[in-house]
């Protein structure tokens, strides 16, 4: 069974689409990117998965219908919002007594052991601790919850990026294993590259791009090209052409690696630019002069 | 809306664990309520401290002559409205402070967690729509009446201690207390009195906690504007005050019900212990629109809690 499976999936605020019947399946034990420009449906995405709005079409998670089985899948399923949404009067103690208090999986001694680790004192209130301690408290009372899906909304939004290395680091060593599924939205893709299994970029409503990042390396490549031999590489039909220091970065998609090879050395795309090359296109003038 | 049909096989399961676990977590959303808002009981306990202060200051200045005539001339049903009164005024301050204190409470509920988004770390938890309604709804209809409760008998013993000397001194008999004062059965009455009121204001809390769920900005004109000014509509247009006679009797006059005779001016529960009538109150038609009305307020703030997008 997937661990979240869309069919036709969409929702609509009055006139705005925000989901376009969206089509996708996330299989168990992946960790997913889900990388789009602002305002693309990542959020609303997620919502609908986590059962916090109505929408149309057939969705699952875990076997759930997120909307009307909210309060059972929530036993399963764990979030971090995009922004720092913990309380601010709570005191770190009085957070951990509640999550105990209310979930029935939570491992108390875990997120004791995580925040021994951090600067974080217990008698402290949320509105003492700096972000990143914020951050890691919530990531502490999330990780000791023993949830099959963790949905993470621009969890280091705001962070120093000692802070962010951390938390996908703990993420990836102390939380996840094979039978969890993460699923994460971040404009800081580059800092997610490396930990991620699959990769999805969502535009205007839609999935533009839906790969393992196994495939991903597979299909795309960069070759940095000499100004002589541009045209040459250009024939190649590159997705995307940049220019760095006088010389030209193509991006190739499905090209023929041999053939690349006699430009220069072939690399994997970081998924930054491979989105600026697939959305970038994708979006209106207006939009991407807003953001 | 979805179009699935909901996954039947994990009910039975869920079900089977769903009692003590909604137990549970209606216990801890209600310290949480009670964590985070500390005035249910601060404020009753200030004000408490305020009027405490106000009437032993008022006791040590009372005038020699005043104290003197007090012992000698006054009848006894003076002398006893001399003793009670500073009890029961303390306690009617109490009182409504405490119910100024559970509006704005309920205005806040559940605008708070909207206005600062905290909503979805409350959502991302294991708690149920109607779990949190009916963790916030009691905090007026139980606990602030229990608080309340408790802060107006302290300090009636406070008041009791420090006047009993104090009076003496000044030549007022200390036994008089134990004759005038009918403690014991005031604190019974007051427990039914705050138990009534409980039920006369859910649809006023009810109210609150819609305008809290549904207003995004200025909960208390959400909440205070459209009454009065149906008040004014109605007395400008039609020249009538129906409009005005309902919210006078639901804010002001569910303590008539109760008792058989409208209570004196100063509201003197004391005085009126004989007229108690609580048959009167539970067959007032009032009493139960009003719940009918504040359950239906409920209803539809846990509809709007699951409904509304969470920002």
């Amino acid at each position: 069974m997937p661990c979240i499976e869309a069919k036709g999936l969409r929702k609509a605020y009055g006139p705005t689409v925000a989901l376009d019947r969206v089509d996708l399946t996330v299989e168990t034990g992946r960790i997913l990117g889900l990388i789009g420009p602002n305002g693309a449906g990542k959020t609303t995405a997620l919502n609908a998965i986590l059962g916090l709005i109505p929408y149309e079409g057939s969705l699952k998670v875990l076997g759930l219908d997120p909307w009307r089985q909210r309060d059972a899948l929530m036993r399963e399923v764990c979030f971090i919002a995009d922004v720092a949404v913990l309380p601010r009067w709570i005191k770190v103690s009085q957070a951990i007594d509640y999550v105990a208090g209310v979930h029935p999986r939570f491992d108390r001694a875990k997120a004791e052991a995580f925040l021994a680790k951090t600067q974080i004192r217990r008698a402290s209130r949320v509105r003492e601790l700096s972000k990143g301690m914020v951050t890691q408290l919530h990531l502490a009372l999330v990780m000791a919850i023993d949830a099959k899906l963790l949905v993470l909304d621009e969890p280091t939004l705001g962070l120093d990026i000692l802070y962010r290395k951390s938390f996908y680091d703990t993420l990836l060593n102390d939380y996840f294993d094979h039978t969890r599924t993460i699923v994460v939205t971040t404009h800081q893709v580059e800092e997610v590259q490396h930990i991620l299994t699959d990769l999805m970029f969502i535009s205007r409503g839609r999935i533009v791009l839906d790969t393992s990042m196994e495939a991903f390396e597979e299909r795309y490549a960069e070759v940095m090209v000499l100004p002589d031999q541009a045209d040459a590489a250009r024939a190649l039909k590159p997705i995307q052409e940049r220019q760095v220091f006088g010389r030209s970065i193509f991006l190739f998609d499905s090209a023929d690696r041999a053939k690349l090879a006699a430009f220069g050395e072939v690399r994997t795309p970081n998924i930054a630019d491979l989105f600026v090359a697939i959305i970038g296109d994708d979006q209106p003038e207006a939009q991407r002069a807003a953001a | 809306m979805s179009t699935t049909t909901p996954d039947q096989a994990l009910e039975p399961a869920a079900a089977a664990t769903a009692p003590p676990l909604r137990t549970r977590t209606f216990y801890w959303s209600l310290r949480r309520e009670l964590w985070e808002n500390r005035s249910i009981y601060l404020a009753p306990l200030i004000t408490a401290g305020v009027v405490l202060l106000g009437l032993l200051i008022g006791v040590v200045n009372v005038p020699r002559h005043v104290v003197v005539e007090g012992t000698m001339a006054i009848d006894s049903s003076q002398r006893a409205m001399a003793v009670q009164i500073p009890f029961d005024a303390a306690a009617a301050v109490i009182l409504v402070a405490a119910m100024v204190t559970g509006f704005f409470y309920c205005l806040g509920a559940l605008y708070g967690e909207r206005r600062d988004r905290t909503i979805l770390f409350w959502k991302s938890l294991p708690v149920s729509d109607l779990t949190t309604v009916a963790a916030k709804a009691t905090v007026p209809m139980v606990v602030l009446p229990i608080a309340t409760y408790l802060v107006i008998i302290a300090t009636h013993l406070v008041l009791l201690a420090a006047s009993v000397p104090i009076m003496a001194a000044n030549g007022f008999p200390a036994f008089l207390f134990w004759q005038e004062l009918p403690l014991l059965r005031t604190w019974g009455v007051l427990a039914l009195v705050l138990a009534c009121l409980s039920l006369w204001y859910a649809p006023i809390w009810g109210w609150a906690f819609v305008i809290s769920g549904w207003a995004k900005r200025v909960t208390f004109l959400w909440a205070v504007g459209p009454p009065l000014g149906l008040v004014v509509f109605e007395a400008l247009a039609f020249h009538t005050h129906h409009v005005n006679d309902i919210l006078h009797d639901r804010i002001a006059g569910g303590l008539d019900h109760l008792f058989a005779t409208k209570l004196d001016v100063r509201g003197r529960v004391t005085a009126n212990l004989d007229q108690l009538d609580v048959g009167r109150f539970f067959s007032t038609p009032g009493l139960w629109i009003g719940l009918i009305v504040a359950a239906a307020f409920f209803a539809i703030v846990v509809w709007q809690r699951r409904y509304r997008a969470p920002f």
